[in-house]
């Protein structure tokens, strides 16, 4: 009863449980692929490619994967892409709803382990398969760091120190940045690795889309850092991915 | 055995009980101005709020029973926060949310075997331009009115409403504070609010320091 009063997916649950994402038919959406997050000396980076695929079919080239969730913080899913979009719509509000009823955020801490809740709830069956993957980072204030989570089908929450990648193209993404990532790195330069794993798992990954220079499509990048959450704006994105592309 | 009330005399004592509670009470002023809507309310407690965050673009200010008016600041904080996420953030409006307390304050005032709630709402809706506000009062009893540019809740509101007839809503925000502030008793702190109207944020509600903005005495 005192639950539904802070939080607003307890609430949905109990008044109108049919606007909550449904987790079945998840493999009949788009999906989604490759999210990189890194550290850096003040803050965290995330950032998604923007291909959505339904089997070989390329469904959509600028789909956004990568969310803030709410002002301090990230949110980004790899898979279904309507199941990941109606999460994030449901963590963003649950995180603004309990701020304002409560009227003090929530801790990192206390979000990250929220978002595993929601994930036990709704998506342990299409984890399992996975459809969808989140990965939640952002800026602690009582530590004054960035810090990146990362979540299995069960709910499970792990602290993931300096990078982490999910989705279908993961595995390249974190060899790339296994390499060009390094703690304490500036902004700038944690973006640009961001941006070159994301070229990486694209270079290996089907479903994984990389710069499109053409139709001037780069990554959704989003840092989160003492300043709060900001969007990097496309010119910037393109111009170190340009940077990037010229340094190989 | 039942003694007889006549539905007149039933209706009038439940409205005296009401009144009695909130007179005790302090005032709280909205007024629109140019810089959006401002929230001003006497208020001695730093923490225990009179004035929230409802919506990205409404705010609520109550005077009354501390306990009655945060029940009903959560459950309009939930009636917001479901529409929005059911339909869009642009389908959350102030007059539905004023319209729903009206609902459920006029019910418990109603039903004979509740208490009457002994509060009074305002609810506040920013517009784009200051003639474009919504503001909104709420009664004990249900009875919703709007406002242009000015209404207040509490005590005193008939000195304190006579003085604000001077207020205009394209008044900048510092003047319009100063102006209110000179209604409300002097000896009492203030808690003042800002549905800021040019605000990058979807969220426009922010909380406002005076001292910080060099007027904490007047």
């Amino acid at each position: 009863m005192m639950h539904e009063l802070t939080s607003f997916f307890d609430l949905v649950r109990s008044v109108d449980p049919a606007v909550l994402p449904r987790t079945d038919g998840a493999e009949l959406s788009p999906h989604g692929t490759t999210i990189v997050a890194a550290d850096f000396a003040g803050g965290v980076v995330m950032a998604g490619d923007r291909r959505a695929t339904m089997g070989t079919i390329i469904a959509q080239r600028d789909i956004e994967k990568v969310f803030g969730a709410d002002e301090v913080s990230v949110i980004g899913i790899a898979g279904a892409a309507g199941l990941a979009v109606e999460l994030v719509r449901l963590f963003q509000t649950e995180l603004l709803h309990y701020e304002k009823v409560e009227q003090i955020a929530l801790s990192l801490d206390g979000k990250a382990n929220r978002l595993g809740s929601l994930v036990r709830a709704n998506l342990s069956m299409a984890m399992q398969g996975m459809a969808v993957v989140p990965i939640f980072a952002g800026w602690d204030d009582t530590c004054d760091v960035g810090r990146i989570f990362s979540y299995d089908a069960t709910g499970g929450h792990y602290e993931e120190s300096g990078f982490h990648a999910i989705g279908s193209g993961a595995a390249f993404a974190r060899g790339s940045l296994k390499k060009t990532h390094h703690p304490g790195m500036t902004a700038e330069a944690a973006v640009a690795s961001a941006i070159r794993a994301l070229y990486d798992a694209a270079d290996d990954d089907a479903a994984t889309g990389g710069p499109d220079l053409a139709r001037q499509i780069f990554p959704v990048v989003l840092t989160a850092s003492v300043d709060g959450v900001r969007q990097l704006p496309t010119d910037e994105v393109a111009r170190i991915t340009e940077q990037v592309l010229e340094a190989m | 055995m039942s003694l007889y009330v006549s539905p007149d005399q039933l209706m009038s004592d439940r409205a005296e009980f009401a009144r009695k509670g909130i007179a005790k009470g302090r005032s709280v002023v909205v007024a629109s101005c140019a810089e959006g809507v401002v929230f001003i309310a006497e208020n001695p407690s730093p923490l225990l709020h009179k004035v929230s965050e409802i919506y990205d673009r409404i705010g609520f200010a109550a005077v009354g029973r501390y306990a009655e008016f945060e029940s009903l600041r959560i459950s309009g904080i939930q009636y917001a926060d479901l529409r929005g996420y059911t339909y869009d953030r642009r389908d959350v409006t102030a007059r539905g949310l004023a319209n729903q307390y009206a609902r459920t304050l006029s019910a418990a005032f109603a039903a004979s075997s509740d208490k009457p709630f002994e509060v009074e709402l305002a609810v506040a809706g920013l517009g784009f331009e200051p003639e474009t506000d919504e503001l909104f009062t709420i009664s004990f009893d249900g009875t919703v009115s709007d406002h242009r540019t000015a209404c207040v809740l509490g005590a005193r509101t008939e000195s304190i409403s006579t003085g604000l007839t001077g207020l205009q809503v394209d008044m900048d925000l510092r003047t319009t504070i100063a102006s209110i502030r000179s209604l409300l008793d002097s000896g009492t702190p203030v808690e003042v609010a800002l549905l800021d109207r040019h605000s990058a944020r979807t969220r426009c509600f922010r909380r406002l320091d005076l001292s910080a903005m060099g007027e904490g005495e007047s």
